[in-house]
């Protein structure tokens, strides 16, 4: 059966989708995501969602519970590139990720991940001197 | 309709073919109808012999009005109904030109009249025949415009529902006009999709020009926003007026996780400060 391959990056863990999400393989990246966070101690998660054309509502809440779980696990989670059709379903299905932090991009993303954890004091790197720690989604 | 009362037509059309049709373009060429200036009188002659050929195929078949010859007629009224409103011909035009094949028969069956009596009724049986061609042709027309007005509706929609770019990362849609659903719909996905093309991170809309929210229109923007938000986007909605803000309270429509602004202007200045831009004047000290 394959797998979303989860890859490492410093202290984050990047997943791309690429493939057709089907429920089988949300299930496993829910599991491979939740050991790899707690192996490697990950303090972001970034998700990028940018080649998935369809979801339905199983996937959607997938996605919201791996955000989830990633949370309580003490990772940041923040979900890249979802297509405007993508967001429209979620929408029309009532599944609007709350405390889901989102991001164009994937530089974006990694960039929103850096100063939230930096505001969060997780992360000595230095400062760009931004403000993005205010954008979507609600406060921790 | 009895048989009895259309055999006569069926007899005339049949015998008399020639002589309606000459009489025909005769009335056509004296009557308002005709236009030489949108159709060469060959082209009407044309026209009219198909329909007499296709009437007289079907008023002598026997057929109900279902049956295959009369569905021929009605398809030949509706090719010619369509291609008559393309040439710039009026539906009342249309309708004469169908219409004016009245007298001729009239005449016809009054020559070839055997039975007196029988006259009347067969002459209502024409004129109630003609009348539903000549009704049928109006009815295309109409459905064709209604096609064309629809289509029109469509095009505007999309016109009407601009996404500006206001600076780098910050993108406006100004709404003007009611929303319905439909247009929310087309809204929506405009905007998502420019988003996604010049990768903004603050879109604001302006419903400056809405004249009304509703219920229904208050959760269209939220959803607008909270799509926009899925794809890291943040909203503004701008251009609140006292009273919209009135009903939004009173309809108890809870816009509390959305940024609003009641000015365009305040909206986007919120927006440049999201993106990190300062704006201030040139010899003030800064205040964005």
């Amino acid at each position: 059966m394959d797998r979303i391959p989860i890859l490492k990056m410093g202290r984050f863990l990047l997943v791309t989708i690429q493939v057709d999400m089907h429920d089988r393989l949300a299930l496993a990246l829910q599991d491979d995501l939740t050991a790899r966070i707690t192996e490697t101690g990950a303090r972001g998660v970034l998700i990028d969602i940018s080649a998935l054309e369809m979801v339905d509502s199983f996937i959607g809440r997938m996605i919201a519970n791996i955000a989830s779980m990633a949370r309580i696990l003490d990772a940041e989670t923040v979900v890249t590139g979802m297509q405007p059709a993508v967001a429209i379903t979620l929408v029309e299905l009532g599944l609007d990720l709350p405390g889901v932090r989102t991001a164009l991009t994937v530089e974006r993303g990694m960039r929103l991940l850096r100063s939230v954890l930096r505001a969060a004091g997780e992360l000595e790197e230095p400062s760009d001197a931004d403000d993005e720690g205010s954008d979507a989604g609600p406060a921790e | 309709m009895p048989p009895s009362q259309t055999s006569a037509l069926a007899g005339v059309l049949q015998k008399d073919r020639a002589g309606v049709l000459q009489a025909w373009m005769q009335d056509q060429q004296a009557g308002s109808a005709a236009r030489p200036d949108l159709m060469p009188a060959s082209e009407v002659q044309d026209q009219a012999s198909q329909l007499l050929d296709l009437l007289a195929a079907a008023v002598g078949s026997g057929e109900g009005r279902d049956g295959s010859s009369w569905q021929a007629l009605r398809q030949f009224l509706a090719s010619i109904s369509t291609s008559r409103a393309a040439q710039g011909f009026s539906p009342v035009e249309t309708a004469a030109f169908v219409l004016s094949v009245k007298q001729p028969l009239f005449t016809k069956l009054q020559q070839r009249a055997a039975d007196p009596g029988q006259l009347p009724a067969e002459l209502w049986a024409m004129t109630t025949l003609i009348d539903d061609l000549a009704l049928q042709t109006t009815a295309v027309t109409l459905e064709a415009r209604d096609r064309m007005i629809a289509r029109q509706q469509e095009e505007m929609l999309e016109l009407s529902t601009p996404v500006v770019k206001l600076w780098d990362g910050i993108l406006a849609l100004p709404m003007i006009g009611t929303l319905d659903s439909a247009r929310t719909q087309v809204v929506m996905e405009s905007l998502l999709q420019r988003i996604v093309q010049t990768g903004a991170e603050v879109a604001i809309i302006d419903i400056t020009g809405v004249p009304t929210v509703d219920t229904l229109v208050a959760q269209h923007l939220i959803k607008t926003v909270t799509a926009a938000r899925l794809m890291g986007a943040d909203c503004i909605i701008s251009g609140i007026r006292p009273q919209i803000a009135a009903t939004i309270v009173h309809l108890g429509v809870d816009l509390t996780n959305v940024d609003t602004k009641a000015t365009l202007a305040d909206a986007f200045r919120l927006a440049l400060r999201r993106t990190g831009h300062a704006l201030g004047k040139s010899n003030g000290s800064e205040r964005a």
